[in-house]
């Protein structure tokens, strides 16, 4: 039997839609599941259902060839005994504690040689080094959060959980961690679950992406494959991007960058990135059609491409084009009828260096 | 002064603390924990020596260990004499009596422990009596002295409880409460207004060391 994590549960909340989830995806040496979706979607009650914290009517949640749960059978495994590493959104630091005795909290099965060695390599993989006697509340938002993951990961856990890894910190903080994350989850080789709302990074974390909506998993796989074919125009609605292309950077200067996908040039406002490979992302409000090669737009992207197809979705179109890459774009009705927007049609689309998203890739 | 009674008053209220220490912890971290819909009962239950009479509480007592109840009853044959008017006997009523002075500032400090630090100490597989005592007690240290040093404070002053159960036995069962009352019975108003004054001020020390410890005024142990 190949190795799968298994997640079947029913959970209801007063007031709320019922969740109902049903994942099933292969494991790995690190792969890295992302649920997906806005804010009480459910995705939050999923993560900790696998973790333990939270009891489902029903259900079953398998990791590889341990049974975690399965109300059928009133097998019900507790949080401590599932060898998981949890992280949740607040990085819930133990105060009392210093950073060092956080790290080394889960660790007291351990005799004291072993279990300062293991300190003392978590201290290390994470850059912890010299705060090792501080206590949380002096750290920065950035090193509570790696050590809220150092804690998690010391006891060595069979998968790590992260509820919104990055959202308590602010923004710059944030893009600069993102990869950071991508590069200790990769160094640790662990599969992890990991919960968001953010695209950029669901596309940058994620080999298996769920997408999960007021209660109910929409869609399984790739991120680029959901972000870029939707199964639905719920999936299209949650996820939100419409265009997520693979791309590399050929040139930076003067805070722009010149990105190559498929032999077109994009231009992008200059963001920090890990290496040449991105992919580009652009929501398709952001992608305006213009007749003819004069154009009045302050854009600095004007790219010529073909109608591929027009979707009427009550007063707004969705406009499929070939510019060297499939771009979606989002016009009203009335400019569809005024361009006679019709499968073959060649047109110019602009849009702004702003509204393309770089996000880094990962080479594969 | 009749230090003789103090030391008797002083010995209940320790052990009386003490007791609570172990008695209205468990009863605490329930309360506090427990999501059964009708832990109000118990609540209302240990409350109640709050708002009751000493008097009432201390017959009802009186009842269930005198020698005509199944437990008094066992109690005698175990240990060949009866509890009601003996130091045990008032340790046991005091216990009771100073209960919700105990378990309510116990139960506070356990409410204000985020939820979330006990959920990441079980997901490092750290069990839950472990968790109690590596987390949950250190992050309710100023409840625990609260209610420790309000039971002690509590027991010293008493008077209904310990005139129904203990008597007022020279050595064993007289308290400083019951002696003031003696001495001015007795007219020797200068004896009782010595003793009195002791009350008043291990009452305010006591309260003292309460309102510190609470509001951090001075670190009664370091901040950690």
């Amino acid at each position: 039997m190949a190795a799968e994590i298994t997640i079947h549960l029913v959970k209801t909340f007063p007031g709320r839609p019922p969740i109902r989830a049903q994942i099933r995806y292969p494991v790995e040496g690190a792969t890295v599941l992302i649920l997906f979706g806005p804010s009480g979607s459910g995705k939050t009650t999923i993560l900790r259902s696998v973790a333990g914290l939270e009891w489902p009517e029903e259900g079953t949640i398998r990791f590889v060839s341990r049974v975690w749960l399965e109300t059928a059978s009133g097998i019900r495994i507790p949080p401590q005994d599932r060898h998981i590493g949890y992280m949740s959104q607040d990085y819930a630091l133990f105060p009392t504690y210093t950073v060092a005795g956080n790290i080394a909290y889960g660790l007291s099965h351990l005799p004291s040689v072993e279990r300062k060695k293991r300190v003392n390599e978590v201290l290390e993989l994470f850059q912890l080094r010299g705060l090792e006697q501080a206590k949380p509340r002096e750290l920065s938002g950035g090193q509570q959060q790696r050590v809220a993951l150092a804690r998690a990961v010391a006891p060595r856990p069979l998968l790590l959980l992260l509820d919104e890894p990055l959202s308590a910190l602010d923004a710059p903080t944030r893009l600069h961690l993102r990869d950071e994350l991508r590069v200790l989850l990769k160094q640790l080789a662990l599969p992890s679950i990991i919960v968001t709302h953010d695209w950029a990074e669901a596309l940058t974390l994620g080999d298996v992406m769920a997408v999960i909506s007021a209660g109910e998993v929409l869609q399984v796989g790739a991120p680029i494959d959901v972000f870029s074919r939707p199964q639905n125009a719920d999936v299209a609605r949650v996820v939100g991007v419409e265009t997520v292309v693979k791309g590399r950077v050929v040139e930076a200067t003067g805070g722009m960058v010149r990105v190559s996908v498929n032999g077109t040039t994009l231009l992008a406002l200059e963001t920090e990135l890990s290496g040449p490979d991105v992919f580009a992302c652009i929501r398709a409000e952001d992608v305006v059609l213009e007749q003819g090669r004069a154009s009045a737009s302050s854009a600095r992207n004007h790219l010529t491409g073909t109608v591929q197809s027009v979707t009427i979705l009550g007063a707004l179109a969705r406009v499929t084009l070939d510019c060297g890459f499939p771009l979606v774009a989002m016009v009203t009705r009335s400019t569809a009828d005024e361009f006679k927007l019709a499968l073959g049609l060649v047109i110019t689309a602009a849009i702004k260096a702003g509204a393309v998203h770089l996000v880094s890739r990962q080479e594969s | 002064m009749n230090w003789i009674a103090i030391w008797v008053t002083c010995k209940l209220a320790g052990l009386t603390a003490l007791a609570l220490l172990f008695v209205g912890l468990p009863i605490a971290y329930w309360l506090s924990f427990s999501r059964w819909r009708w832990k109000f009962l118990v609540e209302s239950v240990v409350a109640l020596p709050l708002v009751l009479p000493p008097t009432v509480l201390g017959f009802y007592i009186l009842i269930a260990i005198g020698p005509h109840s199944p437990f008094g009853r066992l109690y005698t044959e175990l240990v060949g004499h009866p509890l009601p008017f003996t130091f045990e006997g008032l340790l046991l009523a005091s216990i009771l009596y100073s209960l919700p002075f105990a378990v309510q500032p116990f139960a506070a400090a356990f409410d204000q422990v985020d939820r979330r630090l006990i959920e990441a100490s079980w997901t490092l597989g750290v069990s839950k009596l472990q968790t109690f005592f590596k987390l949950i007690v250190p992050l309710s240290t100023a409840g625990l002295v609260t209610g420790a040093v309000l039971s002690f404070a509590h027991t010293m002053g008493e008077f209904g409880v310990v005139l129904m159960i203990g008597g007022n036995l020279e050595g064993s069962t007289r308290t400083v409460s019951i002696d003031i009352y003696d001495e001015v019975q007795a007219l020797n108003y200068a004896g009782a207004a010595k003793t009195a004054l002791f009350l008043l001020l291990v009452s305010y020390a006591v309260l003292l060391v309460v309102y510190a410890v609470n509001r951090n005024v001075w670190a009664a142990w370091p901040q950690k």
